[in-house]
């Protein structure tokens, strides 16, 4: 911001837009995406474009050159970005978020998400490499991963769309067939990026300087976080667990992106399958013999799947290299739940790899973990069926595991073939994708608890998941008791769609954190500095719902390690805020011990220093330093250079004149001065 | 030679003069309701008036400051800077420094406008900001041949002239009603001075005709 920041003159010339969510520039080992604006800023002259005859105004017959687009919501699709890509005329665009969402559908993501980074590739399974046999996303338009020339701005607030539209009606609509006049409205949009190229350019540049500047100027940084995991019976999370020790491994992703920078509400790609595994979690630790099951079961949640899979490559590498507790030959099998929210008549589908079920005893696993699914779900509203032999796994973290080993997995899905959610990875997957409906009145507690639909049918997908894994774990009693609950659901799905800041999320997190807890939309970007919002809230509802509380005193539960018996290699030790005495300010603080572990979600890649690596994901995300919008009014060309040139003979006659009033002076001033009057 | 201090001196003056009547304004905005808008108007009048009668005074003062330099000083030049040089620079001077956010602001890309203002913004604030800047000197001339021959009337018509101009800016955006008569008293004040500092008619058509 300009240091006179609400100067009067400032203010009688510029609107500042505050409302705005700018795309960014991303690399990765060959290419950059996203936008990218001129270091001062990119100013056009504001036209509307509200159905595709506008845009003629600007690609051809405007006569004032270059234009900034405010583009109608229902209009951003490729079509229509390509040919303002392709011309010179365009030097900036506003994309007003359409309301309600486009019926059609709309995903800026990749038709095959993730590809080349899963375990199809020409040497396993060829036939389903780049999405030959099933594409996944066919709503995909791939724009996310464009490059553009000039910024991009999302416009998430209707009413400064107004004030815009307003100065556009005022000034720039051609009036009796001509082109409008001076002075006319423009837009100036600041989002210069300061990477080029692609991660090896920006990644060697930045090293450089941190190597030989005493003042670096680093220009991108790798997209990085932390995954969260925890154990159904408590492991030592420092040491190695017994390599005869088997491990179901259950795993959803909790990130999502979208065409703009930390926009991504992510409500079916991301939440819905870490909400059910959250539900899932809490469901089985109310079984009573847990300590006694022959297996153990881990539950993953992994950041940056959406990024070529961050967070669950770095656990495979980390699992090779003897880093993480377990390792890959202790898992027995893998659960993955993926997009869980829109099934169509009650029907949870079973993905599984059909290459390696070609080898005997794989396919011997597959099938016990199929059935037992099947078996879980009897009596429950939800329809386990298998997916087409031949068809391929989608895009998941399961894939990551399958390159290291054969391991017997499953991924469940609401769709069969391509995805039912028709706003993948986009800013439009929001709660009403999901269909959450709430009644109209409720205050903003009475919608924390109001149990909707979409949460019944959730909670149902957890605990058939929960019994299925209280099976595989060797559990023979019955699973009655594993039950998730609709109402915990609906607290986490109200709190993870539509509001950080509620009663429950306040409760169950320590005091220092409650800044994290914000009052707007929640996104689910995996951004640059960790950990990020979610993967805190993740950490801290996995501990609320899966560990116990114990009667420590603060300080105790603060230094865990200065109290007898606390084995804190098993566990972890918060003091977390509690909730509200009624009708008051103060708080009930307790201690939660819980199982639940944060590990590093940065690509090996980076560890390994190999930028150009095809390998692993090499995502960075680009620096910057200021991003704004604003609009104001121009004057024409003929108009300042008439003041230029009016002050430029202004100046030269004045010279003129004093030159000759000094030369000719005792002319024009005859009187003699009396010595006393002076000169001054 | 009379000592350049004097110059940078009489630029200070005014820029005190200045930082004080703001801080003056300033104290009693933050002390009202910012919500009343006849409030602030008046406060604004006000604000205004005393920054002029305070400008006058620092003026006054400075004229005192100026004889007592005079005094001390033994040798005093006979040819010499016309009256007008060395304070016309001062003057311009601070003409520069109340121009001088806008000139910041007329930068960037924007013109005046969004809100409805009138587009010449610039171009009539330079317009003012020059008048101003001969009204100012010329009103010193005037100011100091009245402290010197203690005809106060000069003094009294110096200060209503000054607020005269200040309170016209009021008319703006109605320009016509600010720049015209500021333009008119700078020619009456423009003669007026002529004739002090010892010029004729005379002598301006010989001035004009020998050219």
């Amino acid at each position: 911001s300009g240091s006179c920041q609400g100067n009067s003159v400032e203010r009688k010339i510029y609107i500042p837009l505050n409302k705005t969510a700018p795309c960014v520039r991303l690399l990765n080992a060959t290419h950059q995406i996203g936008c990218q604006s001129s270091i001062s800023g990119d100013t056009g002259v504001i036209h509307v474009v509200e159905k595709e005859e506008d845009l003629n105004w600007v690609l051809a017959d405007g006569p004032h050159p270059p234009y900034m687009i405010l583009l109608d919501g229902n209009l951003f699709n490729r079509r229509v970005m390509l040919q303002l890509k392709g011309t010179s005329r365009v030097s900036g665009l506003a994309v007003a978020i359409a309301k309600p969402n486009p019926p059609q559908g709309f995903s800026p993501g990749l038709k095959c998400p993730n590809d080349g980074f899963g375990v199809y590739s020409k040497d396993y399974g060829p036939q389903f490499a780049h999405c030959n046999k099933t594409v996944w996303n066919p709503l995909g338009s791939e724009l996310s991963y464009e490059d553009f020339d000039f910024p991009i701005f999302l416009l998430e607030d209707a009413n400064e769309t107004q004030v815009i539209k307003q100065c556009y009606q005022d000034h720039n609509i051609p009036r009796g067939g001509s082109g409008p006049e001076y002075p006319l409205c423009a837009m100036q949009l600041f989002s210069h990026m300061h990477a080029v190229t692609s991660t090896v350019t920006c990644m060697r540049r930045s090293s450089l300087q941190s190597t030989f500047s005493i003042n670096p100027e680093v220009v991108c940084d790798p997209l990085l976080d932390y995954n969260v995991w925890s154990t159904l019976q408590p492991i030592n999370s420092s040491g190695k667990v017994d390599p005869e020790k088997e491990v179901i491994i259950v795993a959803t992703r909790i990130d999502s992106h979208s065409f703009f920078w930390n926009i991504a509400p992510g409500a079916e790609s991301a939440v819905s399958s870490f909400v059910t595994h959250l539900a899932a979690a809490e469901a089985l630790h109310k079984a009573s013999d847990i300590h006694l099951l022959q297996r153990n079961v881990m539950f993953t949640f992994f950041q940056g799947e959406t990024f070529d899979y961050i967070g669950s490559s770095r656990m495979v590498y980390d699992m090779e290299k003897d880093k993480f507790p377990l390792g890959l030959n202790n898992i027995h099998s893998f659960v993955e739940l993926n997009q869980v929210a829109l099934r169509n008549d009650s029907v949870l589908w079973m993905h599984t790899d059909p290459i390696s079920r070609l080898n005997g005893s794989v396919e011997a696993k597959v099938r016990n973990l199929l059935d037992t699914l099947r078996n879980s779900s009897l009596g429950a509203n939800v329809s386990l069926q298998e997916a087409e032999f031949s068809q391929p796994l989608p895009p998941s973290s399961f894939q990551r595991f399958l390159r290291a080993r054969p391991i017997p997995g499953v991924v469940l899905t609401d769709h069969q073939t391509a995805f039912q959610n028709r706003y993948y990875q986009s800013m439009y997957d929001t709660p009403e994708n999901i269909h959450m409906q709430y009644p109209e009145g409720l205050s903003p507690e009475e919608t924390l608890e109001y149990v909707t639909d979409t949460a019944k049918s959730l909670a149902e997908v957890a605990t058939v998941v929960a019994r299925a894994l209280y099976r595989l774990a060797g559990g023979a009693n019955n699973t009655s008791a594993i039950q998730a609950d609709p109402k915990t659901v609906t607290r986490m799905l109200y709190g993870f769609t539509i509001k950080m800041n509620n009663s429950w999320f306040q409760s169950i997190i320590k005091p220092d954190l409650k800044g994290i807890l914000g009052d707007e939309v929640p996104q689910h970007y995996v951004a640059v500095s960790s950990p990020v919002n979610t993967t805190y809230l993740v950490q801290y509802v996995l501990a609320n719902l899966t560990g116990t509380v114990v009667n420590l005193t603060k300080e105790d539960c603060q230094n865990p390690e200065k109290v007898p018996n606390s084995e804190i290699e098993m566990y972890e030790y918060a003091w977390v805020q509690g909730s509200l005495y009624p009708n008051s300010t103060l708080r009930v603080p307790y201690c939660v011990r819980s199982a639940v572990h944060l590990s590093k979600a940065l690509s090996p890649a980076f560890e390994l220093r190999q930028w150009g690596s095809t390998e692993y994901s090499t995502w960075t995300e680009s620096r910057w330093k200021e991003i704004r919008a604003r609009i104001f009014l121009v004057a024409s060309k003929e108009l300042e250079i008439i003041t230029l040139l009016v002050g430029i003979a202004i100046l030269v006659f004045s010279l003129l004149a004093t030159y000759f009033i000094n030369a000719k002076a005792d002319v024009l001033f005859s009187i003699p001065r009396e010595p006393g009057a002076g000169a001054y | 030679p009379i000592p350049a201090q004097t110059l940078s001196c009489r630029a200070f003056f005014w820029l005190v003069s200045l930082l004080l009547s703001s801080l003056i304004w300033f104290i009693a905005v933050k002390a009202s309701d910012p919500h009343d808008e006849p409030l602030q108007k008046g406060l604004l009048i006000f604000g205004v008036m005393f920054s002029v009668l305070l400008q006058e005074a620092f003026r006054f003062l400075y004229y005192k400051l100026l004889r007592k330099a005079i005094e001390g000083l033994v040798a005093l030049s006979e040819d010499g800077c016309s009256p007008i040089s060395i304070q016309q620079m001062a003057y311009v001077m601070s003409g520069a420094f109340s121009m001088i956010n806008l000139l910041a602001d007329a930068l960037g890309p924007g013109t005046v406008g969004i809100h409805g203002d009138s587009q010449l913004y610039f171009l009539t604030s330079a317009f003012m900001t020059m008048v101003l800047i001969f009204l100012h000197t010329f009103w010193g001339i005037l100011f100091f041949h009245g402290c010197e021959h203690r005809r106060w009337w000069e003094i009294t018509a110096v200060v209503v002239m000054h607020l005269a101009v200040s309170g016209s800016t009021f008319c703006n955006p109605l320009y016509v009603g600010s720049l015209v008569p500021s333009y008119l008293l700078m020619a009456a004040a423009a003669v007026w001075a002529y004739h002090l500092s010892g010029g004729s008619a005379q002598n301006l058509r010989r001035f004009l005709l020998c050219k």
